[in-house]
């Protein structure tokens, strides 16, 4: 994820205050923080690769934003190391960091116009007054603003906000970007537009990025690995991919897409559930009970004597949503749980099965996955 | 649609109720500014009312015979000028050392959380539960020649002399200062509260000091609340009068004080009226100004 060198960034004297260009890691060892008994951030090791977009994804008081905090500096750990590159930083003031941050409400100065705003940073940094003009411009460019400059920020959309918390935060030509949760006061469309925007720029800009998000769709639609957090550790990192197809947990299964869990048996090399063997490229080693997790677009309807090589089900349909895009089936199976089911909606309304018919459900070997049952988990 | 089923859509009046939709508007309304009559009424009875017949007294003579006497008579004579300045004088001098005191205070009050501030501002508003009076008076208490703060500076051996605190322009200050104080920090403190704290945040995160981000961020954003609280002071201290009659000792003349002498000595209605027509149009001048001055920054320009 290198810088690709071809795109039309400022350069010069100023450019240079800022530090090189190249992308720095983030290296995050045994960070905690306790409020009270409360550990949110519970002895956190993360490395950020340079140049990486990396996401904290979590529910609410996972710790996601407490990380992020501590990593920009307004916050104080209770011990931890913090390392931009090779320097130390957990002790550093926010304003000695050199990072670019853009928050939830994007945090733009209300009393100042956009070019202000955007030139807050250059005229701190005591840029020349014509340079800071060419690099606002550039940055409004960037972040496909330009000519905005002089327009207050009270006439602006929420998207356009957006654009300018970004313009203001890369302006100065930081190595690390932090955002937190920026995209989720704007609405659906907007918001999915902006996910492949501030990819896209970030492919560009290669300057190592960490997101914070709630939202698994925008994780999974943005990042290079996503650190999935859940009471202040880190439960799972890794790519986008390896979440979603290997979660590991029942609570990155969980929190990560949509998921039916049924209960599984390992006996003798043997696994069972409702009533059928399951293959799977790996069984969990310890044996006994464990958890399948069931991905609703994973599963097929079958027609009859179709499921060859595949696990399969014998349930009964319990309801029918049409929902646009997709048609989510609900079934119960032999024994009783439930599952979902995502089917696409190709072929018209004749396709879909009737509420209170029996079906067969097929999933494909490679595509299932075994959990081995967590101590303390409930089933 | 049967034409049986839009018949019976259409109501009794066949306009699909749209008159009556109306009425229901009209009468929704009515019944709000009925909420606001009493209010109303106390206003226009006792305030407009008297307001326009003072106004009416100013420009006759003790004959009863219109004429601009009174306000000549301000004019000619040195001493209405003198108390005019004192008046201001008082009035700007309590506004900036109720600036100074309160700009920190409301600062830190902003700074707490939302629990131990709003039990800090009960201390601030205190002060509010009790009589103006009692707490004039015990400022006299205090700093009378043979009151505390003489008592113990003399025990202490910080002066030898009793100081003379009071029955002067200090003590009707350090009285004015304490009953204006709140004024001031309400409604600072609420524009403080509603600056939020991640414009600091990202300043800091854009490379500025804590002082260099207050300064350029926190500081313009506080001004409308500033405004409206200094304001708010000033335009109170003009027509303050227990606190100055009382701790002032005759010394400290302000126009309320002239006010209350010319009715309750000299029994001139016509001059104490033309007094309070000016001070009147000059508190309105200040309000307008004030507007305009915080306006012109562009302070509530930028407001939502």
């Amino acid at each position: 994820m290198r810088p690709s060198g071809d795109h039309e960034r400022p350069h010069g004297a100023a450019a240079a205050m800022a530090g090189s260009v190249t992308a720095l890691p983030i290296t995050v060892r045994r960070l905690s923080k306790a409020y009270g008994a409360v550990s949110v951030l519970d002895e956190i090791d993360l490395d950020v690769r340079p140049g990486e977009f990396l996401t904290l994804l979590g529910p609410s008081g996972s710790g996601k934003t407490t990380l992020l905090m501590a990593i920009a500096g307004f916050l104080r750990p209770d011990q931890g190391s913090i390392r931009f590159g090779e320097r130390e930083v957990v002790r550093l003031a926010p304003h000695k960091r050199e990072i670019g941050m853009v928050f939830q409400n994007y945090a733009l100065f209300p009393h100042m116009d956009v070019a202000r705003n955007v030139g807050f940073p250059l005229r701190l940094r005591r840029v020349a007054a014509t340079e800071i003009a060419r690099r606002v411009e550039a940055a409004m460019e960037t972040v496909q603003l330009g000519g905005f400059g002089s327009r207050r920020i009270d006439q602006l959309s929420g998207g356009q906000r957006q654009r300018v918390a970004l313009a203001r935060a890369i302006v100065f030509e930081p190595r690390i970007i932090l955002m937190d949760e920026p995209l989720s006061a704007l609405d659906k469309q907007l918001r999915e537009r902006m996910q492949i925007e501030l990819r896209q720029l970030h492919e560009r800009l290669g300057t190592t990025t960490v997101y914070v998000t709630h939202d698994q769709r925008e994780a999974l639609t943005m990042s290079d690995r996503i650190a999935v957090l859940n009471r202040g550790r880190i439960a799972r990192i890794d790519t986008p991919r390896a979440i979603y197809d290997e979660p590991g947990s029942r609570f990155v299964a969980e929190f990560i897409g949509e998921s039916s869990f049924i209960r599984a048996e390992v006996a003798g090399g043997v696994c069972r559930a409702a009533g059928s063997i399951i293959h799977a490229r790996q069984l969990p080693v310890s044996g006994g009970r464990c958890t399948m997790v069931l991905r609703p677009e994973r599963l097929h309807l079958l027609a009859a004597g179709e499921g060859e090589g595949m696990n399969c089900f014998e349930a009964r349909v319990t309801g029918v949503i049409y929902q646009g895009d997709t048609l989510l089936v609900q079934a119960v199976l032999g024994d009783g749980s439930p599952v979902a089911l995502r089917l696409a909606t190709r072929g018209g309304a004749a396709a879909a099965p009737l509420v209170g018919a029996p079906v067969r459900i097929g999933l494909a070997v490679e595509d299932t996955v075994l959990l081995a049952d967590e101590s303390g988990e409930a089933p | 649609m049967s034409a049986e089923s839009v018949a019976a859509a259409a109501g009794p009046d066949g306009d699909f109720h749209k008159a009556a939709l109306r009425r229901d508007q009209w009468r929704e309304r009515l019944g709000l500014a009925g909420l606001a009559a009493p209010a109303l009424l106390l206003v226009i009875v006792a305030m407009l009312i008297p307001m326009a017949w003072l106004f009416g007294l100013s420009f006759r003579d003790d004959a009863g015979a219109l004429s601009l006497e009174h306000y000549r008579r301000m004019l000619a004579e040195p001493s209405y000028g003198r108390t005019f300045r004192t008046t201001f004088e008082i009035s700007l001098a309590t506004t900036i050392i109720c600036i100074l005191i309160g700009y920190p205070l409301a600062y830190f009050l902003s700074q707490l959380p939302r629990r131990a501030a709003n039990l800090c501002m009960i201390a601030v508003l205190l002060p509010f539960w009790t009589s103006l009076l009692v707490r004039t008076y015990a400022w006299l208490v205090l700093l009378q020649r043979s009151g505390l703060v003489n008592t113990w500076g003399i025990k202490l051996g910080l002066w030898n002399e009793p100081l003379q605190l009071v029955h002067n322009a200090g003590g009707t200050l350090i009285g004015m200062v304490h009953i204006m104080l709140p004024f001031l920090v309400l409604p600072l403190y609420g524009t403080m509260r509603a600056i939020d704290g991640n414009l600091l945040r990202a300043a800091s995160s854009l490379g500025s000091t804590p002082v260099h981000g207050f300064w350029t961020v926190f500081f313009p954003l506080s001004l409308p609340g500033l405004a409206a609280g200094a304001s708010l002071v000033f335009v109170l201290c003009l027509g303050f009068y227990v606190t100055p009659a009382m701790l002032g000792g005759g010394k400290v003349t302000m126009v309320s004080n002239r006010i209350a002498n010319d009715i309750e000595l000299f029994f001139n209605w016509g001059a104490a009226s033309a007094l309070g027509v000016v001070l009147l149009a000059i508190t309105l001048v200040v309000l307008v100004l004030a507007a305009k001055l915080s306006r012109g920054a562009g302070l509530f320009g930028s407001g939502h």
